[in-house]
């Protein structure tokens, strides 16, 4: 019998937050595209959590917006609630997250999967990889067809022989049931790949109909919802909103839970994947923080199309009868119906170490990789390196220039940079305090930090960068008014001051110092700024942060700027390190695995000490006085 | 170009005579110019390259530190091929410390072991066929200084600096997890319990600062071991170079128990003598602690002073000191040359390499020639004086005053009401820059004091 043969520019293997934006980010770039999934109703589907964004991963969906992909699109039009999170300090800090409607989300990204020219969406499994000589050729499905193609790239998210877990059951299907990769893995592996296996959780949706609401706090959005898409019209989001429910657990929660370790396959050694630390399950709490008295959970809506309520917080792989009996000592869940167990899940994922900055195997030519498949964990970690794989599987495919992006640039630089050089031995998730820094990177001027990129690559259109560049020349020019305008001591100018409790001007200052007080800012200053231009209100934001945060903006500017210097030595890819006699043989073997792009990166291995980049540095000149 | 060094670019240990302060990079001359007051009033930015000029380099307050001579050399023909200054310096050792301590106040960086020949080469200031030998200057220059930072480093200001650290650590944890999960965790009224602790910090940090000024790290010279089986004359012999009753000296074998340090002038050579308990197999628990210390001063030492007691036969004890200062720079001396003399040099052949000088420290004779042994050893290059101990002082001197700076702008910070978040990013400079001092990795940190102090997630 013959077998099924085809031929396309790029493999997507899964169709999940990664697998949608590389195809997508491909098939845009006008190469042929074809993008596997187990099931064609689970495109972009959210397994765990029904939001997107939060501190941190509001940042990475506004880059991954910024470059052209789809995440924030999506969920500004299937969002049911929005809050802009920590809007009481530092713009650095603010976040954006929103609640999905999960099938809006799901269906949503589906038709724009299902509608983008160049990409098609094929349900099968795909089997093996096929490699000839360190570069990738294509892949096989199960069913044995052949799909050739000049770049794959992988986002198998948590499917590689997944295995859920509650008590004593364990299932081998992906979340939800649905069917799990079971071949993949050993082809991988005998293409050289290492292989791991990490855990996650996801606690019970139960239905709403049983919750007792009058017990718990109401939680509602924002009354002016800011979008994710710098391209979405913020008049379009302001809609009717849903709530979110808090109430808590007690010590009657805790002693079921202690009372019932013995039957957690976590602690009877059932599980042995790694999982976060940050994400513990709720058995996991009640151990590792015994004196806390409660711990909060949240009750959030799956969608508007379903009763199914998400019971944030309590993620948990115990017995369905424990998980009964722990759930009903909640106040307003005495009756609780659930609808879905809560459960663990074990997958094989990679060591990203094995991977390059632009996410291709340093093994296997043309083959990419993203998403929770490199050991990340989150739907917006995992659209990030899918947007970031798919333009660079795209630039290779093309013979252009990969796409990095550094440490000082973006979250998605951070998240990257992390993954393929930092040791890690837990599902990696973005946080804040990771991002050096954060003061530049803020979640407000992503379009102003990224669009280039996406204009360069092919993503964003002439159109969109024009704006972006008008509203950078803007800002320029508003920020360097203001610094130029005198402010006297003239009535009007004393009544403002006092109006706002600040202290009162003995002489003349400019605006930008009024602008810098922390009781002021560039709006309430208008009406002493006669002078003033009519701008957008996200130039005016900009203008204000630029002014009001100067000094802490400047010193992290400052350290770019020697960040930089580390990151622009690049060390030519035929370096041998064995040949360096100074480096001492940790930094050595360390060096010979992660083969760095740069002295920058190769600093930030762990054993690789200042002493060893100077031998490296004084090498690296030698090399190329030699090859001069 | 880079970023201005400065280091003393001659040796350190000659207490007269003249020594050159370097500084090297972009901003060197700039640098200069901001403590050199010139005789004539003219910036030495406006000076054409490789002249000198005369006049004083002065503190911040504008007090004079000392009379100089300063060499401009611009940019590309210099040793580094960076724009260097030197300074000239003619008041002395301290002098020409506190020069140095002026330009790095005036923004230059203390200069990493083997930094400016690093830049030479890569300049291409010096040929490929060097290059090796760059790398083991590097190499050779950092093993000692990462040898003696640590074995300087008393426990007391490491469990002081881990201390401080551990209080900025827990406040930046506690923000961040509140800022990663403000739903969890909340930070209302938090500023105030920072401020307490910053204040606490700026005094404790202040304070380490202060001794490092006056205390023991800043005072360095030949780090001098005495060694010798036990009632060899040890102590005698540090009597009689410190010329006062330190150390006990009694008849009765074992009696020095503890590590006693002095630090004597010889000649106008600093010595930091160290005098050690007897090395001898021992029973008795408090004294083979002296014993264990003793051999861990050997190791760290620059100069080993063995004291064999000639009126005795050599036995086990001497033979176990010979073999552990092979490699050391030694100068054996045979001591109690007024009593009968037992052992004779040929007994001590496998001390042939090593300076011998006869003395009595009782009768306190044949000091003066024990102090020629010591200057030839030095003036002839056999001790590398330890310059890197010396960087390594001003290096933590520097962490320790940008750790301040840091935290000071945490207090500034408050006082304008900053957020949390821009409260964190000065708190973690600081703990970068005191984890520097003591060597410790900052990496992950934070993300693991968060996990595991906070209970976040869904």
């Amino acid at each position: 019998m013959k077998n099924l043969c085809e031929t396309y520019d790029v493999v997507v293997v899964g169709a999940g937050h990664a697998g949608c934006e590389a195809a997508l980010a491909c098939a845009r770039l006008g190469l042929n595209t074809i993008c596997f999934t187990v099931s064609c109703e689970s495109i972009a589907m959210m397994p765990c959590n029904p939001n997107i964004g939060g501190s941190s991963k509001g940042h990475l969906v506004r880059e991954i917006d910024a470059l052209g992909g789809e995440m924030g699109k999506n969920i500004d039009a299937t969002f049911i609630q929005s809050k802009m999170l920590n809007k009481s300090k530092g713009p650095a800090v603010h976040s954006l997250r929103a609640q999905a409607d999960k099938s809006d989300y799901s269906h949503r990204m589906r038709k724009i999967m299902e509608n983008t020219d160049n990409l098609l969406v094929r349900q099968a499994e795909v089997s093996e990889i096929i490699v000839e000589d360190g570069i990738i050729k294509g892949v096989k499905t199960v069913s044995g067809a052949s799909y050739f193609a000049k770049a794959v790239v992988l986002c198998t998210g948590v499917y590689l022989k997944a295995k859920c877990i509650f008590g004593d059951v364990s299932y081998e299907t992906g979340p939800n049931g649905l069917l799990p990769a079971n071949h993949l893995t050993q082809s991988l592996v005998d293409n050289g790949i290492e292989v791991r296996r990490f855990k996650t959780g996801t606690p019970a949706r139960v239905d709403k109909r049983s919750i007792d609401f009058s017990k718990m706090t109401e939680q509602f959005g924002d009354e002016r919802v800011v979008p994710f898409s710098f391209t979405t019209d913020p008049e379009t989001v302001q809609k009717d909103q849903v709530s979110c429910w808090l109430t808590y657990t007690n010590e009657e929660t805790h002693k079921i839970i202690r009372d019932n370790l013995d039957r957690s396959p976590l602690y009877a050694g059932v599980i042995h994947g790694t999982g976060p630390r940050y994400c513990p399950s709720i058995e996991d709490k009640v151990v590792r923080f015994a004196d806390k008295e409660r711990h909060q959970v949240f009750i959030e809506p799956e969608g508007l199309y379903t009763n199914e309520m998400y019971l944030g917080g309590m993620s948990s792989s115990m017995p369905e009868d424990v998980q009964y009996a722990m759930y009903r000592t909640v106040p307003g869940l005495e009756n609780v119906k659930i609808v879905r167990n809560a459960y663990a899940i074990e997958y094989d994922c990679i060591d990203a170490l094995q991977l390059k900055s632009t996410l291709e195997f340093k093994k296997i030519k043309g083959l990419f990789a993203g998403g929770q498949f490199n050991g990340s964990s989150g739907y917006e970690e995992a659209a990030a390196q899918g947007i970031i794989a798919g333009i660079n599987a795209a630039m290779y495919v093309k013979n252009e220039e990969p796409l990095i992006l550094d440490r000082s640039e973006a979250y998605i630089g951070v998240l990257i940079d992390d993954l393929v050089t930092k040791e890690s031995t837990e599902p990696y998730r973005m946080m804040t305090s990771r991002a050096e820094y954060r003061l530049i990177l803020r979640q407000d001027n992503a379009d102003l930090r990224l669009s280039k990129y996406g204009h360069r690559v092919g993503l964003i259109n002439d159109e969109r960068m024009a704006k972006v560049e008008l509203k950078e020349k803007q800002i320029a020019e508003e920020v360097e008014r203001v610094k130029s305008v005198n402010i006297g001591t003239g009535k009007e100018v004393l009544d403002l001051l006092e109006k706002y409790g600040s202290t009162e001007l003995k002489t003349g200052v400019t605006l930008a110092e009024l602008v810098k007080r922390p009781e002021l800012n560039y709006e309430i200053l208008a009406p002493i700024d006669k002078h003033r231009p009519e701008l957008a209100w996200d130039v005016a934001e900009q203008v204000n942060i630029n002014l009001k945060y100067e000094g802490y903006i400047e010193r992290q500017l400052r350290q770019v700027e020697h960040f930089k210097k580390l990151e622009s030595k690049i060390i030519p890819d035929d370096i041998d390190y064995n040949e360096i006699t100074g480096l001492r043989k940790e930094a050595m073997q360390k060096l010979n695995k992660m083969k760095p792009r740069s002295i920058g990166q190769a600093s930030r291995i762990s054993g690789v000490s200042p002493a060893d980049i100077s031998v490296l540095l004084v090498y690296m000149e030698q090399f190329r006085r030699k090859k001069m | 170009m880079e970023h201005t060094i400065a280091a003393i670019s001659t040796s350190t240990m000659s207490s007269g005579g003249i020594s050159i302060v370097r500084m090297s990079g972009k901003d060197a001359i700039e640098t200069a110019d901001k403590i050199f007051v010139s005789k004539n009033g003219k910036k030495l930015s406006e000076a054409s390259s490789h002249t000198v000029h005369y006049g004083n380099i002065v503190d911040e307050d504008g007090n004079i530190i000392d009379e100089v001579l300063v060499i401009v050399m611009r940019a590309p023909n210099t040793y580094t091929r960076e724009d260097v200054v030197e300074i000239d310096c003619h008041g002395g050792i301290l002098v020409t410390r506190k020069v140095l301590e002026a330009a790095i106040k005036a923004g230059a960086k203390p200069a990493e072991p083997g930094e400016f020949t690093k830049r030479a080469f890569l300049n291409g200031r010096i040929d490929l066929s060097q290059a090796e030998a760059v790398i083991d200057v590097i190499n050779s220059k950092n093993e000692y200084a990462l040898k003696s930072s640590v074995s300087q480093l008393d426990g007391k200001l490491s469990a002081k600096i881990k201390e401080i650290r551990e209080v900025i650590l827990n406040h930046v944890a506690y923000i961040e997890a509140a800022l990663d999960d403000p739903e969890h965790i909340s930070l209302d009224n938090y500023v105030n319990n920072i401020e307490k602790d910053v204040d606490n910090c700026v005094d404790n940090v202040y304070k380490l600062l202060k001794t490092s000024d006056n205390g023991r790290i800043m005072r360095d010279g030949i780090r001098t071991v005495i060694l010798g089986k036990t009632n060899a004359g040890k102590s005698s012999l540090l009597n009689a170079l410190a010329k006062e009753e330190r150390a006990i000296v009694t008849d009765i074998e074992g009696t020095t128990r503890d590590v006693l340090e002095e630090q004597v002038n010889l000649g106008g050579v600093t010595l930091n003598l160290v005098d050690t308990a007897g090395i001898r197999k021992t029973d008795d628990y408090v004294e083979s602690i002296g014993v264990e210390k003793a051999k861990k001063y050997a190791q760290d030492a620059d100069l080993v002073i063995f004291v064999v007691d000639s009126s005795r036969p050599l036995d086990k004890n001497d033979d176990d000191i010979i073999s552990l200062i092979q490699n050391k720079n030694v100068i054996v001396l045979l001591n109690k040359s007024d009593m009968e003399q037992v052992v004779k040099p040929e007994d001590l052949k496998n001390l042939n390499k090593f300076s011998m000088v006869s003395i009595s420290a009782k009768n306190e004779t044949g000091l003066d020639k024990l102090e020629h042994a010591i200057k030839d050893m030095f003036f002839n290059g056999e001790i590398s004086f330890n310059e890197e101990i010396y960087i390594t002082n001003v290096r933590h001197k520097t962490l320790l005053q940008e750790a301040l700076d840091s935290l000071h702008m945490v207090k500034d910070g408050i006082n304008q009401g900053m957020s949390e978040d821009f409260l964190t990013i000065d708190l973690m400079t600081a703990y970068e820059k005191l984890g520097m001092i003591i060597g410790e990795e900052v990496e992950d940190d934070l993300a693991d004091r968060i996990f595991s102090k906070f209970c976040m997630g869904k």
